[in-house]
């Protein structure tokens, strides 16, 4: 070669230079697990969902909700979303308003006719589904999805259980229960209604099933001894929940208190109120912090001219008037009675203070285990080695239609490993996406979509909806706070900012890769990922 | 000129790029067939801020000319990591002469393509600090005078770095340099002095001056498109951290720019014929402290014989730019929050 005096070599790229033998740490792309998803009960992928969401895609996000979860329009109205608690987004601003994303999304698909998955290759196996609430008609998709027959069955006349006839209908429009419904039925489910189930092992023989998920729920309004006098009026809130539902409300009069502290008793409370009571009181034993409903449902309630006793308790039930007792929260958090009583005038005492489930039809099941009232089950849901699962309020754990919705479809899965003759698998589950792990600069300022509320005034006297729903410039908006905590979004970021062009850039979905010919390790992208997708992993040497 | 922030597309106004966002909102970092002016295995220091700065500057440059863009380069960390014989980092015709000329190259290098009539060809001359405030100040004052056409842009890492990190006229009071010592009642650099070579370039009349950081990338592309659009003697100043000669860590190269900017110690602007046009505002105003923390070159300020008093005065610089420049901006704070 023809170089001049003193050099040896040619011109070239300095790409000849492989700077990346400099680097002692490396960059590696992770995913993590957002908190959102961590905390649905219902095993929902919600920042999958939101992705689609936020590039308008609807219905993708759509298909991405009901790979979990099938009831998106409902979840979307009564679910408490822990996801929103959990939200990294609350230490930005606020919460990403997922569930009336959710709401958005389900009400899109019943307005686009969109219809879920098909079915399964049939497997031949049959399976019993007793009971049609969230547990019970989750179970039944996921099952329908993997190829089982089932047979479905419910005490009631009509689908939904707690969802139709706990849940009053200005938070859950029947409408919109119906057309979720339906759309899992019409994936091919026997249904039975008006049938009890008396004793599961018989019912199973004669159906020839090789397995049952049992979600029969708390039925049973809990009862304490009350002082009464004959003509006092007093109901228990399931009951009277239930009666409303089926358009046969009871005559409770124009003072209407409701004993109890959870989201049940605020639902009589409302719904004393659109019946026309003028006084809807509730009367709690302990305060509000240590209450066991919602925020919100308070804050609706409360709004709609519900008052509350704090710090009371029932003593007896005269004639049109209730004794109450006032109580005081011991060192340990615990209401004591103080001795002192309060009269409040009544024309009606409703029973809110929990429900009881109805386990009889497992008297002569031999395998399995009722303690305190609840089924107990192994993490795959079964009850009962011989193929018995069981979900929702039958079993200990909290008591919200997601949690039964997540049973349903964990049931349905630990079916398919025992009819199938599988062993269960764990699903190995990423490390948490924690907000320490976000650099939040990068995130512009969006303060939450509020939903609309009905005005006051209207909803104290009719059953419509409370909350409306996005439109969709602002569900799009919502959609779009996510932070995507943990996974990559492609926002170019590493891309950019690498001082040596050592990222590699695939294209729209294929995410990035490192060039580590030439990574020297500075780790600029991994401080500057907005979501903390990628980490730093020490050389091996 | 103010950039109308992007609000509702998760990270559209300050992330490189984004799925989400229109074509004219993305950077030119965002794209895949940006130039990569300076290519992969220069010899720069893991976390280098000028390597950044500079590919930044010239890819946007190159974008905003069709890809006719000449560089001329005066001596300095850039021209020393990206060109070692018989290698070069550089995608585009890229000339060096020597330290204190690089003005006057790029003069000559614009005359010359004015004389071969190719109006479309523009030149870029860029230096570090050392060859900007000192050394080619001489020829940098010529060629704004003569108003030639040419963009001149200084990579500002507040040192000589490559030689061993002494001090220039860039760099800020009470910092450390090996020519500076932490020792004394008034440890490191002198308060002071120095040049503040924006607001000179200002007092030259010329068509365009603005400041940038690597932090802001948007703001620092669309600087540099605006100079390509206006013709004659064109001034852009960027602040491009040192992990070397700064002792920071080298993954917070753009996060140190970024404190600069958000303290008020380096004032980000633009200004045309002399007057300011617009002002980059503080979005997240953070005291001095935090910014001097991260770097070891003030570590004589804190620690065992803190001198809080040195701080006040770091401080008190902080201040005066922010009332000066007008960097604190309420309504934009408050419209950042409600839109």
């Amino acid at each position: 070669m023809d170089t001049p005096f003193a050099i040896t070599l040619g011109v070239g790229t300095s790409r000849a230079n492989h700077t990346g033998s400099w680097r002692v740490e490396r960059p590696v792309y992770v995913d993590r697990l957002p908190p959102c998803n961590n905390a649905c009960p219902a095993g929902e992928n919600i920042q999958g969902w939101l992705f689609e969401a936020e590039s308008g895609n609807y219905e993708a996000a759509w298909r991405i909700l009901v790979h979990d979860n099938p009831m998106p329009a409902i979840m979307g109205r009564v679910c408490f979303h822990p996801c929103e608690t959990a939200c990294n987004r609350v230490q930005v601003d606020e919460a990403v308003g997922i569930n009336a994303v959710e709401r958005f999304l389900g009400d899109l698909a019943i307005e686009k006719g969109w219809q879920l998955p098909e079915p399964g290759r049939d497997t031949g196996k049959r399976i019993l589904v007793v009971g049609a609430g969230p547990a019970g008609l989750s179970a039944t998709y996921h099952l329908r999805l993997l190829g089982h027959q089932v047979r479905l069955v419910d005490s009631a006349d009509r689908l939904g259980g707690m969802m139709r006839y706990g849940i009053p209908a200005y938070r859950l429009p029947r409408a919109t229960l119906d057309a979720e419904i339906d759309r899992i039925v019409a994936l091919g489910v026997e249904v039975v209604l008006n049938h009890v189930v008396h004793d599961i092992e018989e019912e199973r023989r004669a159906g020839n099933f090789d397995a049952v998920f049992l979600a029969v729920g708390a039925q049973l309004g809990k009862r304490v001894n009350i002082p009464a006098g004959d003509s006092s009026k007093v109901i228990d809130a399931v009951t009277f929940l239930h009666q409303v539902a089926h358009d046969d409300p009871p005559l409770l009069g124009r003072r209407v208190v409701v004993y109890g502290g959870g989201d049940t008793a605020f639902d009589a409370a409302r719904t004393a109120r659109r019946l026309g009571a003028t006084d809807a009181v509730i009367v709690y034993r302990r305060n509000r912090e240590r209450m066991g409903a919602s925020g919100e449902e308070v804050e609706q309630a409360l709004g709609e001219g519900v008052s509350v006793r704090w710090l009371s308790t029932v003593n007896r039930f005269d004639a049109e008037r209730i004794v109450l007792e006032k109580m005081r929260l011991n060192e340990d958090g615990f209401p004591e009675p103080t001795g002192e009583f309060e009269e409040l005038d009544a024309d009606a005492l409703v029973l809110a203070l929990g429900q009881d489930t109805d386990l009889s039809l497992l008297d002569h099941a031999r395998d399995v285990t009722v303690h305190d009232g609840a089924v107990s089950v192994a993490s795959s849901m079964m009850a009962g080695a011989s193929g018995i699962f069981a979900g929702g309020d039958a079993v200990p754990a909290e008591r919200t239609a997601t949690v039964a919705v997540g049973h349903g479809k964990r049931g349905a899965h630990g079916i398919d490993d025992f009819v199938m003759g599988r062993e269960p698998t764990e699903k190995q589950r990423h490390e948490l996406a924690t907000f320490d792990r976000l650099n939040t600069w990068y995130y512009a300022d969006a303060p939450r979509t509020k939903r609309p509320e009905l005005e006051r005034i209207r909803r104290q006297t009719n059953f419509e909806e409370v909350i409306g729903g996005l439109s969709e410039e602002n569900a799009l908006f919502e959609a779009r706070r996510c932070l995507s905590c943990g996974n990559c979004f492609e926002c170019d970021n590493c891309f950019g900012v690498c001082p040596d062009n050592a990222v590699i850039k695939l294209g729209a979905g294929e995410r990035y890769e490192f060039d580590y010919d030439f990574c020297k390790g500075c780790g600029i992208c991994v401080k500057e990922c907005p979501c903390g997708a990628i980490e730093m992993v020490p050389e091996r040497i | 000129m103010t950039r109308q922030p992007v609000h509702f597309y998760q990270v559209g106004s300050f992330a490189v790029g984004n799925r989400l966002l229109s074509a004219d909102d993305r950077t030119v970092q965002s794209l895949r067939e940006r130039t990569n002016s300076i290519d992969s295995g220069h010899r720069a220091c893991q976390g280098c801020g000028e390597a950044l700065g500079a590919r930044y500057a010239l890819d946007a440059a190159m974008r905003a000319t069709n890809d006719r863009v000449v560089a001329v380069n005066a001596t300095g960390c850039l021209e020393v990591f990206s060109t070692p014989y018989p290698e070069t980092s550089w995608r585009i015709p890229w000339l060096h002469s020597l330290f204190g000329n690089a003005p006057a190259v790029a003069t000559g290098v614009a005359a010359a393509l004015r004389v071969k009539g190719k109006s479309d060809v523009r030149v870029v001359a860029q230096a570090g600090d050392g060859g900007t405030v000192d050394i080619g100040f001489g020829a940098l004052s010529g060629m704004f005078e003569r108003n030639d056409d040419v963009l001149f842009i200084c990579y500002d890492n507040e040192g000589y770095m490559n030689t061993g990190v002494q001090r220039s006229a860039a760099t800020p009071p009470a910092a450390r340099t090996a020519t500076t010592d932490a020792v004394g009642p008034e440890p490191g650099n002198v308060f002071g002095t120095g040049k503040d070579l924006p607001r000179i370039a200002m007092a030259h009349d010329i068509p365009y001056v603005a400041t940038a950081t690597v932090a802001d990338l948007h703001d620092l592309e669309r600087k540099v498109e605006r100079a390509m659009e206006l013709h004659g003697a064109r001034y852009l100043h960027v602040l491009v951290p040192c992990p070397l000669g700064w002792g920071t860590a080298s993954n917070d190269t753009i996060h140190v720019a970024r404190l600069a900017k958000e303290s008020g110690l380096f004032p980000v602007f633009e200004a045309e014929n002399g007057t300011l046009t617009s002002v980059s505002t503080i979005r997240r105003r953070v005291p001095v402290e935090q910014y001097l923390l991260l770097q070891r070159r003030y570590g004589h300020l804190f620690g065992k014989n803190p001198r809080p008093d040195i701080v006040a005065r770091i401080q008190a610089m902080a201040d005066e730019n922010i009332a000066r420049y007008g960097l604190v901006d309420e309504s934009t704070e408050s419209t950042e929050v409600n839109a």
